[in-house]
């Protein structure tokens, strides 16, 4: 069955967030005939329309008042855009943005929203939507009672739309108020490559014993290659203060899927799970050979990383 | 100053996987046995959140909400415990097995019928389904502004000051009183109750309120207002089984890891 999707964009420096773009290539696959569009707003988001692969159409508006988000801005001109497209199917990322205004939509155009999706499929005409839940322990699959389904997705859930961008545009109004005032902006600035786009990620957990274990992971790091090994944490070492929010991994963190996953001192617990196990690969060191890492693990190495750790190093640097 | 803390009880997240059972029949967790329900973490937090802007302004009330089953007193009393004034129990067999919205439409019934609320805290979102929805749904249904994923709240005058995460940092944002708040694990550690204070939550009053008394039609919440339809809740399969390596010495591991990585050009 045709459906006509509309996938809520994001801007990264002026063009389509790489996320977009997998919403995009999502929305390809389940549109089935029916016609994808993308809203895009923002400084650039004109410009950027040409550049989202797979929409058909854009709505846009370039007031640089879109560049922060605020909720109560973005919302009226999302809602604008669903109504005009007539979409029955909205998809927009687990992002800052996605967060809040999933539920708001929902609220506003009467239907409901399912959070943090890792799947989306039209199941013989009827749009289903799975997410994990339970902190990663269960998937729970859900239909809509009401329409437009609602759905934001994880990252990496869906592969990049590649093509021609969207030939037609309309505009969305502009900005109105917010009565929520943003006064300032901290961002945190992480060494070298991202843990959502390095090859290799190394996390470490409170087994670490000590924030200075983060400097035996960043050696690791190094060791490997700072071109292609990042260094996260677990939600357990970031609430101790031992590593920045930004570079948490795990349900409330980032969701990372590197090529090859180092857990080191994780016991596994299914809050971080649910931010690691799309890794193609994971390798684990743990003192506790019952720990639930190695349940997700290719390999394992049971003992103490203050001695696992340096001889990794070492074998390592010898390349 | 009155604000109101939502919380919600859930089975422990902490429950190893080999406890964790989903009964396929009815689409739901069995309880783990011997393992109690908790307060969802996160609305510890917020509560511990609460509580501090209580003590910081001196004259403000915290009142501590749930929906749920009579187990539920229990995620209730610890919030009390930890220095909530009162308690509201919304308990109505209508209010079962709803959905993000029809809890949320509960909630801010509720929060109107309390009368004089000025603000909102709610947990990021409950660690069990892990949607993250009812801050932001009580806020529409109260046409408040809402601030989510808050790491520090502060009370000057009658504006919340609210420091937020961000996927790459932090934001600063000001929001005029009355708003909702959601709080996030970034804010720290919950107060942990004592004995005294566990006795003296055990005297503080708990108000019951079904569908009726909060002038709700039972067609509106629960199962019959639910919008988004739980159609399968099922256990993800894992990989392959691990692989230990072997080797007489951490350098012995290290060197058979790497030769192993190389060898699924893994590396």
């Amino acid at each position: 069955m045709p459906h006509n999707i509309l996938v809520v964009g994001e801007l990264e420096d002026g063009a389509p967030s790489s996320t977009t773009l997998e919403l995009l290539g999502g929305a390809q696959g389940i549109a089935g005939g029916g016609t994808v569009s993308v809203t895009l707003l923002g400084t650039g988001a004109s410009g950027a329309a040409a550049q989202a692969a797979g929409a058909a159409k854009a709505y846009v508006n370039d007031s640089a008042e879109y560049d922060t988000f605020r909720g109560e801005q973005w919302l009226p001109a999302v809602q604008a855009a669903v109504e005009q497209s007539g979409a029955d199917l909205v998809l927009m990322a687990q992002s800052t943005a996605g967060r809040e205004l999933g539920p708001r939509l929902a609220h506003r155009v009467n239907s409901a929203v399912a959070m943090d999706c890792v799947n989306v499929v039209d199941n013989g005409g009827t749009i289903e939507a799975t997410r994990p839940a339970y902190g990663g322990n269960a998937q729970a699959t859900y239909t809509f009672a009401a329409s437009p389904a609602i759905a934001t997705v994880r990252a990496k859930s869906f592969d990049a739309a590649e093509g021609a961008g969207a030939s037609e545009t309309a505009e969305l109004p502009g900005p109105g108020e917010s009565r929520v005032n943003v006064t300032g902006k901290e961002v945190t600035e992480s060494e070298g490559l991202s843990i959502t786009e390095a090859p290799i990620v190394i996390g470490g957990g409170r087994g670490l014993g000590a924030p200075e274990g983060f400097e035996d992971m960043k050696n690791l790091a190094a060791a490997i290659g700072k071109d292609k090994a990042a260094v996260g944490a677990s939600r357990a070492a970031v609430d101790l203060g031992w590593f920045p929010p930004s570079e948490q991994i795990g349900l409330t963190g980032k969701v990372v899927t590197p090529d090859l996953y180092f857990a080191i001192a994780i016991s596994g617990a299914s809050q971080h799970m649910a931010g690691c196990s799309g890794s193609k690969m994971i390798v684990a060191v743990n003192r506790d050979k019952d720990a639930n890492i190695f349940a997700f693990s290719k390999y394992g190495i049971v003992g103490d990383w203050k001695q696992v750790v340096p001889a990794l190093i070492e074998e390592f640097k010898k390349g | 100053m009155h604000i109101v803390v939502c919380a919600k009880q859930i089975p422990d997240p902490e429950t190893p996987p080999a406890a964790f059972k989903i009964d396929a029949a009815t689409n739901k967790v069995v309880p783990a046995q011997g393992i109690a329900p908790v307060l969802s973490q996160f609305d510890g937090i917020a509560a511990e959140a609460a509580l501090r802007i209580k003590e910081a302004s001196g004259d403000a009330k915290v009142t501590v909400i749930s929906m749920g089953g009579e187990s539920a007193q229990a995620a209730i009393k610890q919030v009390l415990a930890m220095g909530a004034d009162e308690g509201v129990l919304l308990n109505d067999p209508a209010f079962e097995d709803g959905d993000s919205h029809t809890t949320a439409k509960v909630l801010a019934a509720a929060i109107k019928d309390l009368g004089d609320v000025d603000a909102v805290f709610c947990g990021r979102q409950a660690a069990d389904w892990d949607m993250g929805q009812v801050g932001l749904l009580i806020a529409e249904n109260l046409e408040w502004p809402v601030t989510i994923i808050a790491k520090g709240v502060g009370l000057e005058g009658s504006t919340l000051k609210v420091e937020r995460v961000l996927g790459d940092g932090f934001e600063k944002t000001e929001v005029a009183l009355p708003a909702v708040v959601t709080v996030s694990n970034e804010f720290g550690e919950p107060r942990y109750p004592k004995l005294p204070q566990i006795m003296a939550a055990a005297k503080k009053t708990v108000t019951k309120k079904t569908a009726a008394d909060l002038g709700l039609d039972p067609s509106e919440v629960g199962k019959a207002g639910a919008r988004l339809q739980l159609q399968k809740l099922f256990i993800p399969e894992k990989g392959a089984q691990v692989e230990f390596i072997e080797g007489e010495t951490p350098q012995e591991q290290a060197a058979n890891l790497i030769a192993k990585l190389k060898a699924d050009k893994a590396i």
